[in-house]
């Protein structure tokens, strides 16, 4: 009976007798082992593996290969559905939490489906993006609050008599989240750092260490400093152009991380500074920071061992976010990054990434609006994340008040990922979140570079054309400015939290 | 009720302040945010810094600019809490002496130096440090070592909750926490690798350690200087009596702490050491389904 399993595959694999050449390929394109070839050389695919991840689609030259839903039909109860069912079948077979990849696939409501943008008509002309400039030009820091300026005299112009904070300067208002190498490639890892470098935005080293093969691009680079320490040392600190703290992360707040030593080879060990083959666990909290206050010291250690780099501080958006986030700006955070509940990963138990937190697009609302009431919004800039699908999602968000976006699953896509949420095993076939070389080795990493830099210049003409149809020459004047989005089909209370009015009425 | 922004608007924020936003007047730290250096004396090599009321931020400038400039000792009087002295310092060769009781994240990141503290040191020495030696010759409080990676770090009295959490070795890095007083709870929490010693030297009414000792522990090991009940300890963690060979370390580690920081090696050897080591360096591998 050991063997018995109640869940039946999720997708059945099809290979069209006819057109299959019998070439093999498949058999070695899938990572996670589906095909085996039998006596006649035909692949024989073993459904119960399959991830739908389309890698074998993509690379059958016959074109022979469907991947299928598996059409099985379960009794239908709106309460105990197939998908609840099969859960309860692997937990009872195995007594293990469910572990999962990705984001939050739950059908929640979507709140940036709900947001329209304004455009000028008759009354105020809009802008012709491909005629006049358009400045997308982002810096985050903090703002002083004032500014002190000397007058012309002596035949010199007026002087910024200010010192400011240091800034970060992005080209335009996208950059990369936080992606350890370890749950990600080193692949990855170099084309996200040579695509930021030739964007002019940021990369994100996740908690995992920076690879020596990086350093070329640190410039460009956030080196993150976790609860796990993970190959944090001062070298490290000093190479970004930030330093990212990061207490939560969208899709499992309030809960460590936990590569598993199967993933720890060579390079992930000397990156990590860690030993080959042992978990690497990240615990919940930093044990060091159990108030606001543990936070500003450890703001302060980084920025004393950096000659005070700009900070970012990462949480996860939850119910209290808005107050935390006032916290984290007076403990002397530059950036807050806000990450929502739909934020991917490389592994979390499905249970925390599925019902924690809350969206990303309530969660920049109450934010700004808490930090603009306490008079401190100029003190930190505010990234957001978790779960930016589109150029859309990034005006919105910016316009609810954001500095800047991060993606990282959107980016990830780019780059072959076809959102098949397995990431936590390790096979990932598209050569991304795995550290098997000979998947690794599948992601060309300039090729990758190029198709981010294509992605990401995309959205930035569309937000270019976003801001000319909004009748504004600079992102700067839609930023925060929720007087151009209007909701539709959100209840009152959402749409109160978010400020934004109901579509229909003017200003 | 008023609306939590509306409350928060009548927060009165400060006074508005000139330059950089950052530090908040005389909020965190001895000495008052400025740029009033202390006052440096260098004989050869040796430089001394009088710290009395110099804000953190210069202090620890001058540090810099001093090893900077050559020095291989500097002497601090009068440090009177300001913090992270020592932080992200990358030399060999060079050692600071902390006359006072230094602040919070005393050589955290540090990254070769030695630094001798004659009095009590507070919390978050040695976090995350890289290599060097940190001596301390009172008590010293919580997170101790945190995330260390590798060098140093003896107490000679007491220490505080949560010593030595998610300490890691790496190759030949191997960090090393010897206290020669008494710990409090959670000692070794997380412990992924590195030694820790406790000797308990001396009377006091403190038990020898607390309670959750090597709680999530995967790697590393602990010696106690005595027992340990079984209910002090995490779930993950067991104990046995060492080795003769972990005999020879813990003898080697402790009569270099002896020396170091002025204690009698003699009582320190002078009954059974209790290991204290993981189960697994893979706690949690049977916990999810895949
Ligand atoms: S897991 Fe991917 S490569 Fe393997 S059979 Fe399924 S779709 Fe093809
Ligand atoms: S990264 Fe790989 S394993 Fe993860 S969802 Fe994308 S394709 Fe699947």
């Amino acid at each position: 009976m050991a063997e018995m399993t109640f869940t039946r595959p999720e997708f059945r694999v099809r290979i069209d007798r006819e057109t299959c050449i019998k070439c093999g390929r498949c058999v070695h394109q899938c990572g996670w082992g589906v095909y085996v070839l039998d006596d006649e050389g035909r692949p024989r695919p073993d459904h119960a593996k399959c991830a739908a991840c389309h890698r074998c689609v993509t690379f059958c030259p016959a074109d022979a290969i469907t991947i299928e839903k598996n059409p099985l039909a379960y009794k239908e109860s709106d309460s105990l559905s197939a998908a609840h069912r099969k859960a309860v079948w692997r937990q009872a077979e195995t007594g293990g939490v469910l572990l999962t990849g990705m984001g939050n696939d739950k059908p929640y409501l979507r709140i940036f489906d709900h947001l329209l943008l304004d455009a000028c008509q008759v009354t105020n002309p809009s802008i012709d993006p491909l005629r006049e400039p358009m400045e997308l030009r982002t810096y985050l820091g903090r703002k002083p609050d004032y500014v002190e300026v000397a007058p012309a005299a002596n035949g010199l112009g007026p002087r910024l008599l200010t010192e400011l904070d240091p800034q970060l300067e992005l080209q335009t208002p996208i950059m990369f989240g936080g992606m350890s190498f370890g749950s990600v490639s080193l692949n990855v890892h170099r084309a996200l750092a040579m695509a930021a470098k030739e964007l002019g935005t940021y990369m994100n080293t996740g908690e995992g260490g920076l690879h020596a093969d990086l350093q070329p691009y640190q410039d460009n680079i956030i080196v993150q400093c976790a609860s796990g320490r993970f190959g944090v040392h001062a070298d490290y600190l000093q190479a970004g152009a930030a330093v990212e703290i990061k207490i939560g992360q969208g899709a499992k707040p309030g809960i460590g991380g936990h590569l598993p030593g199967e993933k720890i080879d060579e390079a992930v060990s000397t990156t990590r500074m860690i030993p080959q083959g042992s978990d690497a666990l990240s615990p919940a909290p930093h044990h060091d920071i159990y108030s606001i206050e543990d936070l500003r010291q450890l703001i302060y250690a980084i920025k004393e061992s950096t000659g005070y780099k700009p900070v970012s501080v990462k949480i996860a958006a939850v119910h209290n976010v808005a107050a935390i986030a006032s916290g984290v700006v007076r403990a002397g955070a530059d950036i807050v990054y806000l990450d929502g509940f739909r934020g991917g990963t490389g592994a979390a138990p499905t249970i925390i990434r599925d019902h924690v937190g809350i969206p990303i697009e309530i969660a920049i609302a109450v934010v700004d609006q808490r930090l603009r009431d306490e008079g401190i919004r100029n003190r930190a800039s505010i990234v957001a994340a978790g779960g930016i699908r589109s150029s859309a999602d990034v005006t919105k968000a910016i316009a609810l008040g954001a500095d800047a976006c991060a993606i990282g699953t959107t980016a990830l896509v780019a780059l072959g990922c076809h959102v098949c949420q397995k990431c936590h095993t390790g096979c990932c076939s598209w050569g991304i979140c795995t550290q098997r070389p000979e998947l690794v080795r599948r992601l060309d990493p300039e090729w990758g570079a190029e198709r981010v830099i294509n992605l990401v210049r995309a959205w930035s003409h569309e937000l270019a054309e976003v801001l000319g149809a909004l009748g504004v020459n600079a992102i700067e004047s839609m930023r925060g400015s929720r007087e151009r989005l209007r909701s539709l089909g959100l209840d009152e209370s959402t749409s109160r939290m978010l400020g934004v009015k109901p579509a229909g009425l003017g200003h | 009720m008023m609306p939590s922004s509306e409350a928060a608007r009548n927060v009165p924020t400060g006074p508005a302040r000139k330059g950089p936003i950052g530090i908040e007047p005389g909020r965190i730290n001895a000495g008052q945010p400025g740029t009033e250096k202390g006052r440096v004396s260098r004989v050869g090599e040796t430089a001394r810094i009088d710290a009395r009321g110099v804000y953190y931020k210069t202090l620890n400038g001058q540090i810099r600019e001093q090893i900077e400039g050559g020095a291989t000792r500097v002497v601090l009087d009068n440090v009177n809490g300001q913090r992270y002295i020592g932080a992200a310092i990358a030399a060999q060769g060079v050692t600071i002496e902390v006359n006072g009781v230094p602040g919070n994240d005393l050589a955290t990141f540090m990254d070769g130096p030695t630094v001798v503290v004659n009095e009590n040191a507070q919390d978050g020495v040695g976090n995350t440090m890289n290599s060097g030696l940190v001596v301390v010759k009172g008590d010293a409080g919580d997170v101790l070592g945190y995330g260390m990676r590798g060098g140093r770090l003896y107490v000679r009295g007491d220490v505080g909750y949560r010593v030595g959490i998610h300490m890691k070795a790496y190759e030949d890095r191997r960090p090393v926490i010897v206290v020669g007083g008494r710990a409090r709870d959670f000692l070794g929490e997380y412990m992924a690798g590195g030694e820790i010693i406790l000797l308990g030297l001396g009377e006091s009414e403190l038990p020898l350690v607390g309670s959750y000792v090597g709680t999530g522990m995967h790697g590393g090991v602990i010696y106690l200087r005595g027992e340990v009940a079984g209910h002090q300890l995490g779930k993950e963690a067991g104990t046995a009596a060492p080795t003769d060979d972990e005999m020879a370390r813990i003898e080697e580690l402790t009569l270099d702490f002896c020396t170091r920081a002025g204690c009698d090696a003699a009582e320190a050897l002078d009954r059974p050491f209790t290991k204290v080591f993981p189960y697994s360096h893979r706690p949690y591998g049977k916990l999810y389904a895949y």
